[in-house]
Parts: structure tokens; sequence; C-alpha cells
């Protein structure tokens, strides 16, 4: 047990200020502990689980992407264009071409990256300001609200009736949700690719000389990004049942604090699924308690800076002081 | 004549190639495409734009140099924008002294480099990765702006702030001025001052250089904090412009004033970097905008051409690596 | 030079490489070099930084590709170069100076990394890993807990698990980069028994080293570099340090004691009882005007640590610390600075310079306060500062604005140490100096220690290689595990006492 604290201390660390914050929610409001609010809170932070899960597999390699989320809006906007011409299509053809488009858009990334030796953050910011300007430049900014009626109607995997009369559902994006935290934990811990992602991150000079194709990695990571993007575009479009051209702008940062705080590292070698989803859900309980105390919306945002920036602090310094066990000592015998 | 060319090499550094490039570049393209082009006009928007963003990418610069990043910055001028509203509507509102106005603009700065100082002591004192602070300080401080305003407009300011958003003085903006000061402020700040110095040593090795006997914390600390008041500046100019403030004012600044720094040649590990190609690299986007705008394109376009450019000017800047490789394989 | 080839022909190369050459940016890092390795063989393959060593092993093992030409002959087969994954799957395995592990990652990946290798995807068997990664372990004698990640263990421990990496499979040939530069000498002993009973077992050992003391015993054959090109091949047997050390600079030395009398001066530095629990105790010496004070010991003596604590950087418990008289407590090396102390780290590369900045900026950095002109840096006065300075210790540079990077580790050291010299110190403590420094440059150094203590400055120096201590200091003070072991005088003590007591 001390073990897996020892070598999963940001995932604990995490579990236990979620835990302590449910606690205080749940006497604190008479409605957070309860199956639709958990529920709710699966549905509405889905899409960013998404996109977490991908950044994570760029952070892992070494990289940053800054575009990823309005190439997000760009697949949306282009699936839905696609969509219509073939004359509605379906779900498995919606993800195909949100998935493929994605997977595109990545890839350019990642060759930027790969053939020029353009540092990633560099690379993603001018890719972030083609794709948005590009975006912005030929809709004009006008929404498309007349979406295929199977990409806005809502499915529901599971409901159970409250004693108040209420629906507890999941719905769908809960289940793309799973499987796009199911394969990429897959991925990363189980395939070869997934541990020759992680030694590239974590010492490129060295999987190099042990002949891991560099250039493949980039691909892999950026493409899986951009597929995961294009996927959680789709659900977006399909939550919120309409395509806006700048709704995920801004998304990228708010997504990148939660994937560190789950333990990722800006450097690359180091992060987990499971972390990286409690850092998305950490972030979404909390706001979600506020609203249910009834604190002003206006508020939130303050708070959860507040409360990042306190836990950068605190996990950076006095975690290990605090609790000791935790240290990991240089040359264990 | 040696000395001279030794002084501009100096001055500009051979971070200037990039700028310079694109500038002549720019200048062709729109010189032959269209004829108002190369007109005052032109010139006078230009001046106009130029110093929001510029001012902007000057509180950017400092942290890139070190080797991290402030994503607060457009909310931070936001908010220091507030304050000046606050300070000047508890006074009495469009009827408000000059007092108030350079009260509030002091608050301002103060404010500003508050936020700095907060960012500079956990990134110097637990070594958070600047991205991460700055991102967290980011989030908050555009939450406490949306939270204190309500997500509405702050307006109704005393005329006399009118000149300093879009007045002149002998033909050149107000505005450009106080940016031109101010780059002249950062380049003698990084060329002649210690912490200017050890600013470019702890962008290059922050272990080495506190081996060395830099104060490493005190640089750190000194930097976030310039930034943040930097950022008070831009926040007081954008107010003057717009005559109003709202959380949300230039946020689509961030990544361009970042995107500003590295087509400027600054070094994105930091350790590198100088102020004047930075600033030409500012006019070299500027012009791209208006240049498009007379061409019929809107600001939207401009901001992917953005994009574009950077991304030439680093695949031009790899290109010439490699041609300076092959050369001396030949030679 | 008498060129010997294959002293015992006759005998079938398991490696053997006939015509390398290798560009980097226009410089020549090869220059039709050959070279071979017999099966079961134990070789040294020296030469100073920069001769060509690694570059040789890189191309061997595929990292690079030799120019046109090459002829490398592996095990029977002929190829004109390898690739990483073949010549792993032949049997060629590299211990990599920097050891070329992953911290994140645990010690069963790090030791089974081969199986995560490979252009076909496929499933991880972590099972299979870590039963590999145990029996490795279990063949060099060590216990480590192979779920755990690398990061938690130390660098001597790192390196054991970067040795049972390359022992896995059927190596047939190994190659050690420099093995031995981090490793303590009991962990020295236990390498070479291991690569005795490799040897013995039909494993080719090649050993790439500038510092051969250690594995010369057991060594057959010796392949020398310099400057990229072969130097010949010699049988072991008969080849003493100083001949090797001829072979590989091109040049003779032979060294003298230096040490003088000085205890007539006045003192300068006093250190009494000085404490910190864990890394050195009760430490007392003085340091007088003009003298040069040796430190040495094994890795772990704490010579570093007590070093840092003298400049400022760690916080003695205990003891005091007395400059010229008046009792000295620092709460930072910039305390040290001022009161004049000057500390040259011995990781040059990542401590003691800043590598990617100018060689102006990296001698100017500890004394911008002498070079400001009405309360601005000055430019003409960095200029001057940095040209007096390099004149005085003869730094070969091209310009100024050169990163100092592009200098060799001989330049390098002397910038770090003109660096503290214009801070106009009282005393300079040179923790090993000539570490990646090559051996014909290390004299240099020296000369300029010598000729700083002649002008007055107190000097301590330390170093792992007791003979640099036994010619150039005036007194030897031996540490072993923190404490004071003993005092040495090389003017009544031989070379050989002096190393019988440290290596003890």
């Amino acid at each position: 047990m001390r073990k897996l604290v020892q070598s999963h201390a940001t995932e604990f660390a995490l579990l236990a200020v979620m835990a302590v914050i449910c606690v205080f929610l749940s006497f604190a409001t008479p409605n957070f502990f309860s199956l639709g609010n958990a529920f709710d809170l699966l549905n509405t932070s889905s899409v960013n689980i998404i996109f977490a899960v991908g950044l994570l597999v760029v952070l892992i390699a070494g990289g940053i992407d800054i575009s990823f989320a309005v190439a997000a809006s760009v697949v949306q906007y282009c699936a839905a264009l696609i969509l219509g011409w073939i004359g509605g299509g379906g779900w498995i053809s919606g993800l195909l071409i949100a998935g493929g488009l994605g997977i595109l858009l990545g890839s350019f990334n990642a060759f930027l990256i790969h053939r020029f030796k353009i540092i990633s953050i560099v690379a993603t910011i001018a890719t972030f300001n083609i794709y948005f300007g590009l975006l912005m430049f030929f809709t004009q900014g006008v929404s498309i609200y007349d979406l295929p009626e199977w990409l806005t109607d809502r499915v529901v995997l599971f409901e159970h009736q409250m004693p108040d009369g209420t629906w507890a559902e999941i719905t769908l994006p809960v289940l793309v949700m799973a499987i796009c935290v199911l394969a990429t934990w897959l991925l990363i811990t189980r395939t070869t690719i997934g541990r020759q992602l992680y030694a590239f991150g974590d010492n490129p000079e060295g999987a190099r000389r042990f002949g891991i194709d560099i250039g493949a990695m980039q691909f892999i990571a950026f493409g899986w990004l951009g597929m995961m993007a294009g996927i959680g575009g789709l659900i977006q479009a399909h939550y919120a049942q309409e395509v806006v051209p700048n709704a995920l702008y801004g998304r990228e940062l708010d997504v990148l604090a939660a994937v560190v705080l789950g333990g990722a590292r800006l450097g690359g070698g180091k992060g987990s699924v499971l972390g990286c989803v409690l850092g998305v859900l950490l972030i979404s309980i909390t706001q979600n308690g506020l609203n249910l105390m009834g604190v002003s919306p206006f508020a939130f945002k303050m708070i959860i800076g507040a409360i990042i920036l306190a836990a950068i602090t605190l996990s950076n310094t006095s975690l290990e002081k605090l609790l000791p066990f935790m240290r990991t000592q240089g040359g264990r015998q | 004549m040696t000395g001279i060319t030794a002084r501009i090499r100096n001055l500009f550094g051979p971070e200037m190639a990039g700028p310079g490039f694109a500038f002549l570049a720019v200048m062709l393209f729109f010189g032959i495409a269209s004829p108002q082009f190369l007109s005052g006009a032109t010139f006078g928007s230009v001046a106009f734009q130029l110093p929001e963003l510029g001012l902007l990418t000057l509180a950017m610069l400092l942290p890139v140099l070190t080797g991290g990043l402030n994503l607060a910055i457009t909310f931070t001028a936001n908010l220091a924008g507030l304050t000046v509203a606050w300070v000047l509507q508890a006074n009495g509102g469009v009827d408000a002294g000059i007092g108030a106005f350079l009260l509030g603009c002091v608050l301002a700065i103060a404010v500003g480099a508050a936020t700095g100082v907060v960012m500079g002591l956990v990134i110097a004192y637990t070594r958070a990765h600047p991205i991460l602070v700055s991102l967290s300080m980011m989030i908050f401080v555009r939450g406490l702006g949306e939270f204190l305003t309500r997500g509405g407009d702050v307006s109704g300011f005393p005329a006399f702030l009118q000149p300093i958003g879009h007045g002149s003085f002998l033909g050149i903006p107000i505005p450009l001025l106080i940016f031109i000061a101010c780059v002249l402020l950062w380049h003698v700040l990084l060329t002649r001052f210690k912490l200017g110095f050890n600013t470019y040593m702890i962008g290059s090795n922050i272990e080495a250089a506190r081996y060395s006997g830099v104060n490493t914390r005190k640089v750190i600390v000194l930097v976030y904090t310039l930034s943040g008041a930097m950022c008070a500046v831009a926040g007081i100019i954008m107010l003057a412009r717009f005559n109003s403030v709202r959380v949300g004012h230039g946020e689509s600044y961030l990544l361009i004033t970042v995107l500003a720094c590295f087509l400027g040649g600054v070094n994105p590990f930091g350790g590198f970097g100088r102020v004047i190609p930075v600033f030409v690299a500012l006019v070299v986007l500027q012009l791209l905008s208006s240049g498009l705008n007379l061409m019929g394109a809107n600001q939207h376009l401009a901001t992917a051409v953005w994009g574009i450019l950077l991304l030439a000017v680093m695949i031009l800047r790899w290109l010439a690596a490699q041609l300076m490789i092959f050369n001396r394989r030949k030679g | 030079m008498a060129e010997i080839k294959n002293p015992e022909s006759g005998v079938t190369p398991l490696l053997s490489l006939r015509n390398i050459n290798m560009t980097f940016g226009g410089i020549k890092a090869l220059k039709n070099v050959s070279f071979d390795v017999r099966p079961g063989e134990v070789h040294c393959l020296a030469g100073e930084n920069g001769s060509g060593k690694s570059t040789l092993i890189k191309i061997i093992t595929g990292v690079y590709r030799p120019e046109a030409g090459a002829v490398i002959d592996y095990d029977g087969q002929t190829h004109s170069h390898m690739s990483p994954v073949t010549a792993q799957a032949g049997g060629i395995q590299v211990i990599w100076q920097d050891l070329a592990l992953f911290p994140e990652m645990t010690v069963a990946e790090n030791i089974a990394f081969h199986s995560l290798v490979g252009r076909t995807p496929r499933l991880v068997n972590y099972g299979q890993m870590r039963e590999v990664a145990i029996k490795a372990l279990q063949r060099l004698g060590v216990t480590l807990d192979v779920d755990a990640p690398l990061k938690d263990y130390s660098i001597a421990q790192r390196q054991i698990v970067a040795i049972a990496r390359a022992l896995i499979g059927e190596a047939k040939i190994v190659f050690m980069d420099e093995p031995t530069a981090s490793l303590t000498q009991s962990e020295t002993d236990h390498l070479i028994g291991i690569v005795r009973s490799l040897s013995a077992s039909g494993v080719a050992v090649v050993f790439v080293s500038h510092r051969l003391a250690e594995v010369l015993e057991i060594s057959n054959r010796l392949t020398v570099l310099r400057d990229g090109a072969l130097v010949g091949v010699y049988p072991v047997e008969g080849m003493t340090q100083s001949r090797i050390t001829e072979l590989m600079t091109g040049k003779s030395f032979d060294q003298q004691v230096r040490a003088k009398p000085v205890e007539g001066n006045p003192v300068v530095l006093e250190v009494k009882g000085l404490t910190r629990p864990g890394q050195f105790e009760d430490i007392s010496f003085t340091v007088r005007r003009g003298e040069t004070l040796g430190i040495t010991g094994l890795l772990g003596a704490g010579r570093t640590e007590l070093a840092l604590s003298l400049f400022g950087m760690l916080k003695p418990r205990s003891g005091s610390v007395t400059l010229e008289g008046k009792p000295v407590r620092f709460s930072s090396n910039r305390d040290a600075i001022k009161a004049g102390i000057a500390y040259l780290s011995e990781d040059r590369l990542s401590l003691g310079l800043i590598q990617p900045q100018s060689i102006a900026d990296n001698l100017a950095i500890a004394s911008l306060d002498r070079i400001k002109s009405g309360g601005f840096l000055s430019d003409e006065r960095k200029r001057r500062l940095v040209a007096h300075w390099i004149t005085e210790l003869g730094v070969k540079i091209g310009r100024q604005s050169d990163a100092v990077s592009t200098l060799s580790g001989g330049n390098q050291q002397r910038i770090a140490i003109a660096k503290w010299l214009a801070t106009d110190p009282k005393l300079l403590i040179l923790d090993a100096p000539t570490v990646g420094v090559d051996v014909g440059a290390r004299a240099g150094i020296f000369e300029i220690v010598a000729r700083l203590a002649e002008s007055g400055l107190a000097i301590i120096l330390i170093s792992d290689e007791v003979p640099e201590v036994y010619f150039n200091a005036d007194r030897v003070l031996h540490m072993a595990q923190g404490q004071m072991a003993g005092w040495f005088d090389p003017r009544r003590s031989t070379l050989q006492e002096i190393e019988a007591a440290v290596y003890a």
C-alpha cells in the first residue's frame, strides 16, 4: 500500500483533496451528494476529459499543444459541412470523419515539429492562429444550428428516476469519453508504442540511441491528440446541439491546467490517465459545488484559479514535508 | 567603419535577421499589391494599433527571456484598467480630476505588480512551472475581474483621457510615444542593468547563475513584477483607447504576444532575445493586418497570416542552418 | 612512433572496422580509422576528449552512419553501416557515459528496454520484463526493487541498472563508455569483477576511457585515438600510465612536486570543528597566503559539501570559519563572494559555466559591479575586463561574444577561473578543476594555479585524483567518510604512501 501511495503520490493527493471537497459539499448543500448530480458532472465533463487524455499523450512525449481546442472547432465545422454534403451520415461516419480530420490537423503539427525542428510551443501557437483565423475568416463567425438529427438527439444510455421525480441520466458523451479514456490508457500503459512515448519524453537522446523512431513518436502523439480533439469536437457539438466557431476558443488553457494538475509534467516522461481524469473532475466538482452553494457564477473562476495556484504551490513544496512517508529517498536500499 | 557595424550588430544582434527579412517582404508585397499601402494612412493606423499589443508583448518578453511565460498578462491589464476606472468613478466619474487619474495609475501599476510578485514568489520558491503558475493566476485574475464587474463594462471617464488614447503630439500618436518610451526603457533595462544581464543568464541556466552569485530568486520575482507593471501600462492605454474597461478586452492578444516574441528571434527556451527585433516584429504584424485590411480582408485572416508568417520565419531559419552546415562541409 | 598492428595476428576478430570516416558540420571527427575486437578479450579504447572515441562507438551501435566506403565486419557478416536495432539484436551492447536511462520508468522497464523497442507495435509483457530484470540483477549479485521508478536510485545504482541492461540477452561484445567516472573505489572494484567474469564467459569488453589506471590491469590490448585518427594498437603488457598519456597527447610530461614552505605566511582562512551531520564532521584546518592546500578522498568523502559550506551555499551545523582574523557566517554564496571566497564548481558543464552564453558574459557575471560606468553596465568596460583576463590566463578564443560552449574543456576551465579572479578573491576553492579537461591541457591549468599561489592567493585544491594534489599542493588533507583522515606533506611522503592511504 505504501509503495502504491509512493508511486502514485499525485493521484492520491488529488483523491484526498476531492474527498475533502466532496464531504464538505455534501454537508454544505443538500443536492451535491446525489446520483443525479454525479451523472450531471460526468455528462458535462466528458468533452474536457476527452481533450485532456489526448493532451496527456503529447505532454508525456515531451511536447505541448496550444492548437487542439481550435482544431476541434475546425473539425466540428468541417464535419458538419461534410455530413451535410453526404446527406446526414450517422454516428459511425460522424466519428470517423471527425477523428480523421483531427488526425490530419494534429499530423500537420507533428510535421512542422519533426521536419523543421520547430519546438512544439512555437509550432502550435502558429497553427493555433492559422486554424482559428482561417475558421473565423471562412465562416464569418456564423454558427451552424441545422445539424443532422442523429447528432442533436440526446442519447440516454442509462436512466434512473430519483425519489423527487427528477431523472438521473447517463448520456452518450459519457460512453464516448469512457472509450477514449480506456483507449488512451491501453495505448500508454499496455503497448510498446506507449512505453516508447514515455521513454522519448523522459530522455529523447537515450530513446534515439535505442533506435526509437523519433518522427513516428511525434506523429503518434500529435495524431492521437488530434483524433481526441476531433472526437471531442463532435461530442461538444452533440452536447451543445449547435456548432459555434469560437465556442472552444480558450479551452486549451483550461484543459492544460487540469492535465498538469493531474500530475503530467511539462517536459515529458510523466503523467497518468487516472491523474488526468481526476484533474478535470476536481475542477468540475469544485465548480459544481460552488454552483449548488449559490455562489455567484462570476466568482467560480476566481476561486478555481486560487485553488489551482494553491495546489501547485503546495504540491511543489510542503506535500512532501507534510507527509514524510511520501518522500522518495535518493538511493533506497 | 567596423566600429559602426559592430555597434549595429550589438544593438540588433543575430535575432534581427528574421523580423528584418519579414519587414522587407511585407513592405515589398503590399507596396506592389496595393497602391494605397505606402501612405500616411497605413502608418497612422499602425501607429495607433501598435501600442496595446506592443506593451503586452513587452510584458511577455521578460518572463520568456527567463525561460518562462506569463499567461496572465491580458487579464492583469484588464484588472489594472478596472483599478483606474474605479478610482475615477469614486472621484466623480466624468468630472474626476487629473489627480484622481494619476492616483488611479499608481494603484493600477501596484495591482499589476502585485500579481507579478505573487507569481514570481511561487515560481522562485517552489520551482513550479511558470506556464502553470501564470495559467492559474490568469484564471484567478479573470475570475476576480468578472466577479467584480459581473461581466459588464465600466465606462464614463473624464474627457482629458481622450488624448491619451487618440491624441497626437508633434504628429506622433501619444499611445505610440508611451510605447516607444517603454521599449527604450526595456532596452536599457536589458542591456545596461544587472537585472537585465542576470535575466539572460537565468534563462540559460538558473543553477549555474546561482553558483556564480546571482540572486536568482530576486531576479525571478522582479522579472514577473515588472511584467505585471507593464501589463498595467497596457491596461491604462486600453482604457483610454476604448473609453471603457471590460474583462476580456484584448484577450485574443495573449498568444499573439508570444508569437511576436518568437518572431522577434527570442529563444523559446530563454536566455536570448532583444527588445528592438521584437519591436520590428510587432511593426511587421501590424503592417500585415493593415495591408490585408486595405485589400479587403478582415482581422481574422490577418491572424491566420500571422501564424503562417511565424512558421515561414522558423522554416527559413531551419533552412539557413542547414545551408550553413552544407557550406561548411563543402569548405 | 612505432605502430604495431595486430600483435598476435591469426585470431579472427569478432568485430572489425575499416575505412571509417565521419564529418560533423565540416569538422572531420574520424579519419580513416580501423578498429578490431577479438572474442572474449578486454580491450581499452583510449583517447582525449574529442579524439573520436564516442563517435566510433556510435557508429558501431548504429546511432551514426559512417561515410561511404566504410566496412564493418561483425560476427561473420559485412555491413556498410549498422542500425541500433540490428546492433542490439546481434549482441552489441553499450553502457553509455550518460547511461541513457529513463528515470521516470521502472527499473524493470529500464533493464528489459529492448523488449519495448522495435517497429511492430505490440502489447507489453510486464511479467516477462520483471523476470528478465530480476535475472539480470541476480547475475550481478544485486537486489533492487524492479517495480520502483529508476529516479529513486542513486547514480551508482543506476549504473548497475545500465550494466544489467547491457548483459541481458546474448551479449557478445559490451562497450563501457567512461564507466568509472562516477563510481567510488569499491564500486569500481565490483565493476572490474563483473568484467572479469564476462570475459571468462567469452564476452568481449571494450573500455572507453581517458582514465585508465583502474582498468589497465585487466585489459589485453589497447587502441589509442588522437584527433580522430588511429595512433596504434598495442599489447597492454609493459604499458605504463605515462606512456599511454604520451600516446594520447603526442607529448611527454614529467611532473615534479611543487610543494614549498608557507608556514611563515599570514593565515587567510581558519576552519575550526566545522560539522554538517551526515556529510562532514569536526573539520579543522588553516590556509595561508600563497598556500595551495590539497584535499583528496574518495567520492562521498564530503569534500564538495565542505567546499560548498565554506562558499555559503550549505549551512554547517556547528563550528567556526574565520577569514583573515574575522569570524564569518554566510547566508548565501553572495556573502561569501563579497567576503573574498570563490568556488570553482566540479560540474563545469551544468554549474560552473552557462554554456550557451558568451565568453564575455560568463567571465563578467560575478563582477558586474566592476564594469559599471555611471551606474550602468558598460560594454566597453566589460570588453576591457575580459580582454585583460584572457591575456592574463592565456585563453585562446575567437570573439568575446562566442558561446563559451565553443571552447575546449581546458579553455572553458580558464574562463571559469578568470570569472572568479575577476572578483578579486582572497581564497579560491578549486573543486576537481581537471574533470573533462584533456590530459595535455591539465598541466596548463596547474601552471595557472601555481602562478596564482605565487601572487599570494590562498588556494584549496580538491581532487579525487591523488597525483594531482600530490604534485600541485603544499599540504594534502585526506578526507574519508566526512572525517579528517590524515595530513601529508608531498616533500616528505611519496605518492604511493598517499594513494595507499586513500584507496585503503
